[in-house]
């Protein structure tokens, strides 16, 4: 190539032209096209100005993975025993993964009632129509076909103003979901301050020895009576307060010092609002409480459980459609729902949960799957980005 | 931010109290400045040429550990990274990560039209206002840069939003650069083989830049590089990558990179992180509808939650987007304002001495969905708002904030009983459990409305029109 061809070579992309290629006779040029050779020149010298792009990276110190140390450690708890299967939640050291082994995934457990639950939303009674009316092939069906790792039994038929089961009807509907299936069982109350007590002592009675978790003792009712009774029976107890870490403490602190539950049968729910619809507090609540267990404070080290199911709460998983005129599309329901219950559940995973009561199969799954893979547990498709704007 | 204490900023300030900045003392404004609810700027005086140093001092000191980029102009320009905690509860979270949707240049001109249109005039009413969408990624999949120009030229003329310009080829992005080098787009992405003519583009176009690898020590090597060379608007993609073993290790990328910059301040990497939850398709492409949602919605929520400043998706599928624009603004909420509203009794409409009275808390969710569903139903009506600190009405309900005594007392404030001639009062369904205690407490009739707002129209059918 002559020194005119390289010349105009180079002008063709004087924008990219780097000022140590820039070495040329100018005596050799010819005169007319100097005005050119002057804006390669400008160009070149308003670079150099600039900036000097290098020729080779500049190397930074290697990366430290930042690993920390923890003074404290969750409790490890176990579900079930006698004729269960047993499950294990909590026991971890550390935040994270790459700190330090964690034990124990977070375990999920299926949402079965006593009574059929007309109210469910669709999405959920789809997958349930044929089992609602028995609670045993309800918990069986979660467990056979949905993959649930425990399953809990709500006594919401024993409420006075649903159908004021007794007792002894509740503990007909245990009975017959721990025949159903092996696996651990929560049993929960109606929410009634008054009748609770009274039904989950009997539940706890006729359920001795198959260490499930009593859901719940919260301050609105009598929680050390509940609390007795799942000490004397060997269960679990759920230590369940609303969205506040010091009433967290505090109720722990009365089950330890009252009820005097060993350390290893506390369970807390510090209250899941839904996506939307307080998640925010929610989430900042479980994560201070799982950074205070990890800093040593023994009062707040216990496993964490979420109602989940909350999320159905939400208008946008249940509506057909938005009730405000001026909102874009919400899409099908049949997906929101779903979606709206993985958007609440994964978000508390990541600030700590173990134990997670949810309804909707594929919620379930996804929620499964996602937090084992975080755990290193699933091997998963192996894919290369590194050209991925051109492959999505 | 480096400083802690007030008294550190203080010892820059002017020191006058001459209230300009609307607090009382420089020592206030200081304390402000540090829990940034006030900005620097508000002090007039210290923008005087004489206090020149010590508002340089200033500007670097309370500068956030995250370094903040600005992408696009005008209104619709959108704000990166500049955050300062790990943990929202430390102080809050600053900037929500904009949203940005992909388009592609080999999309027909239709489907560019419909995405690009869709994505500027989505919106979803929450808390007051609209949640929205923020930009559009453009992808070069032809890697031909008059296609690429073409396409960006395309979108440019449909939309205000700010624009990521993508391909690995810098020939390809000078083409784009040169449609919009006037907007300030986002670069994306410089990597391993071809950062050096990237940076010549960036150094010309003066514009900020992705840098794009999965290797962390080579991710910090080239951001060293791009600052060395006089570059510093930088954003950090540590590769996103969507199922099992490479999803835990792109999760914990996130998690090291923002630790590394915040608590052990390492500057090579103190800058935004894009996440691009679109990369799930490479492997849910061809699965079904709810499939490939479900893919791409795992990815959004680890990257929400856990340090992506950006993100970048391909799915446009309502669905999809409702979850994502909700946990987005729940996780970037600030923390340290409850979101309440002021109590008090509020007319819906144009009411009479016939139209219903209504109760709710002072939660500013539970009010505004209330207030929205009353209005957007024309539902002439009394909504009166009790102070339950804030909380919403279920639990508020359980916590005792909201009571018969508080709901008696907001009722003689506001004199309520003197706008309506029925005497009735309709409690929220989630507070039905307080009926009979208010009916004794305030000598009202009180009926129980339903669990939900939405569903207050269908309600009146059954339980007002007749009694009216
Ligand atoms: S405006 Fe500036 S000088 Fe005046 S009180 Fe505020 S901080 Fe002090």
């Amino acid at each position: 190539m002559d020194k005119m061809t390289q010349l105009l070579k180079l002008l063709e992309n004087t924008d990219t032209i780097e000022l140590n290629e820039f070495r040329m006779d100018f005596e050799e040029l010819e005169l007319n096209i100097m005005p050119a050779i002057q804006q390669v020149v400008q160009t070149a010298q308003r670079q150099a100005q600039q900036a000097e792009i290098v020729r080779e990276a500049i190397l930074a110190e290697e990366f430290k993975p930042p690993i920390y140390n923890y003074p404290g450690e969750v409790a490890e708890v176990q579900l079930g025993a006698g004729t269960r299967k047993p499950v294990f939640l909590g026991g971890q050291k550390a935040l994270y993964r790459f700190e330090e082994p964690q034990p124990n995934p977070p375990v999920v457990t299926f949402d079965v009632f006593d009574i059929p639950m007309p109210g469910l939303p669709r999405p959920i009674r789809e997958h349930f129509e044929d089992v609602m009316e028995h609670p045993g092939d309800w918990a069986k069906k979660a467990v056979k076909d949905f993959g649930a790792n425990m399953v809990t039994i709500h006594l919401i038929g024993t409420g006075p103003k649903v159908m004021d089961k007794t007792p002894q009807q509740a503990a007909a509907a245990i009975e017959e979901v721990l025949q159903a299936v092996d696996v651990p069982i929560v049993i929960g109350g109606s929410g009634n301050p008054e009748k609770d007590p009274e039904v989950l002592e009997k539940a706890a009675e006729v359920a001795e020895g198959e260490r499930c978790l009593i859901a719940s003792a919260n301050k609105d009712m009598d929680w050390e009576r509940i609390g007795n009774a799942a000490k004397k029976y060997g269960h679990n107890i759920l230590s369940w307060t609303q969205l506040d870490m010091n009433n967290q403490r505090e109720l722990n602190r009365k089950l330890l010092k009252v009820v005097e539950m060993p350390r290893d049968r506390i369970v807390m729910d510090p209250t899941t609002a839904a996506l939307g619809y307080g998640l925010d507090y929610a989430y900042t609540n479980m994560e201070r409480i799982r950074l205070a267990a990890l800093g040593g404070d023994d009062e707040l080290n216990f496993p964490m459980s979420s109602g989940t199911t909350n999320a159905w709460g939400a208008r946008e998983a249940w509506m057909k459609e938005s009730p405000m005129p001026e909102d874009s599309e919400w899409g099908t329901r049949d997906f929101r729902g779903p979606l709206w219950e993985i958007y609440t559940g994964l978000p508390l995973a990541l600030a700590g949960v173990n134990l997670f009561m949810m309804m909707h199969p594929l919620s379930v799954r996804v929620l499964k799957e996602t937090t084992q893979a975080l755990l290193g547990m699933i091997e998963g498709e192996k894919v290369d980005i590194s050209n991925w704007i051109k492959e999505v | 931010m480096k400083v802690q204490s007030p008294l550190e900023v203080y010892n820059y300030l002017p020191g006058t109290n001459c209230k300009e900045c609307g607090e009382e003392t420089c020592m206030a404004f200081a304390s402000k400045l540090i829990d940034r609810s006030k900005s620097l700027d508000l002090c007039k005086e210290i923008l005087d040429d004489s206090y020149k140093e010590e508002y340089e001092k200033l500007k670097e000191m309370l500068s956030p550990e995250i370094k903040e980029i600005i992408i696009g102009i005008g209104d619709k320009a959108v704000h990166v990274g500049g955050e300062d905690v790990l943990y929202r509860h430390q102080l809050t979270f600053y900037n929500q990560p904009p949203f940005a949707y992909d388009v592609t240049d080999v999309m027909d001109e239709k489907e560019i039209t419909e995405r690009v249109n869709f994505v500027s005039n989505y919106k979803k009413f929450y808390v007051g206002s609209f949640l929205r969408l923020d930009m559009i990624a453009i992808r070069s999949v032809s890697d031909d840069p008059k296609k690429f120009a073409e396409c960006v030229k395309k979108v440019k003329d449909l939309t205000e939003l700010p624009l990521i310009l993508m391909s690995f080829n810098p020939d390809v992005l000078e083409a784009g650069l040169e449609v919009v080098k006037d907007k300030r787009p986002l670069v994306y992405a410089a990597n391993e083989d071809n950062w050096q003519k990237v940076a010549e583009l960036i150094d010309k176009y003066k514009v900020p830049v992705v840098l794009f690898s999965p290797d962390l020590d080579k991710l910090a090597s080239l951001a060293k590089t791009f600052v060395e060379m006089g570059m510093n608007e930088l954003i950090l993609d540590p590769g996103t990558y969507p199922s099992g073993k490479q999803l835990m290790s792109t999760f914990e990328r996130f998690i090291k990179l923002r630790r590394s910059a915040i608590k052990d301040g390492n500057k090579d990497v103190a800058f935004p992180i894009i996440g691009i939850p679109a990369i799930a398709s490479l492997v849910s492409k061809g699965k079904d509808e709810l499939e490939q949602a479900i893919s791409e919605s795992i990815l959004t929520i680890l990257e929400t939650i856990k340090y992506g400043d950006l993100l970048v998706f391909h799915n446009i599928a309502p669905y999809v987007i409702l979850p994502a624009i909700h946990l987005r603004f729940n996780i970037y909420t600030d923390p340290r304002s409850p979101v309440r509203v002021e109590p008090g009794l509020f007319e819906m409409g144009t009411p009479d001495e016939n139209s219903p009275l209504f109760l709710t808390t002072n939660f500013a969710l539970t009010y505004f969905t209330v207030k929205s569903d009353l209005e957007s139903n024309n539902i002439n009506s009394y909504l009166l708002v009790v102070d339950s600190d804030g909380i919403c009405v279920e639990a508020s309900v359980a916590g005792g904030q909201l009571n018969p005594g508080k709901i008696k007392e907001a009722i003689e404030a506001t004199k309520a009983k003197e706008k309506i001639k029925h005497n009735t009062l309709v409690l929220p369904g989630l507070a039905a459990r307080l009926s009979g205690s208010t009916e004794d407490e305030t000598g009202m009739k009180v009926l129980v409305g339903p669990t939900d707002s939405g569903r207050i129209a269908k309600w009146m059918e059954d339980h007002w029109q007749t009694k009216a």
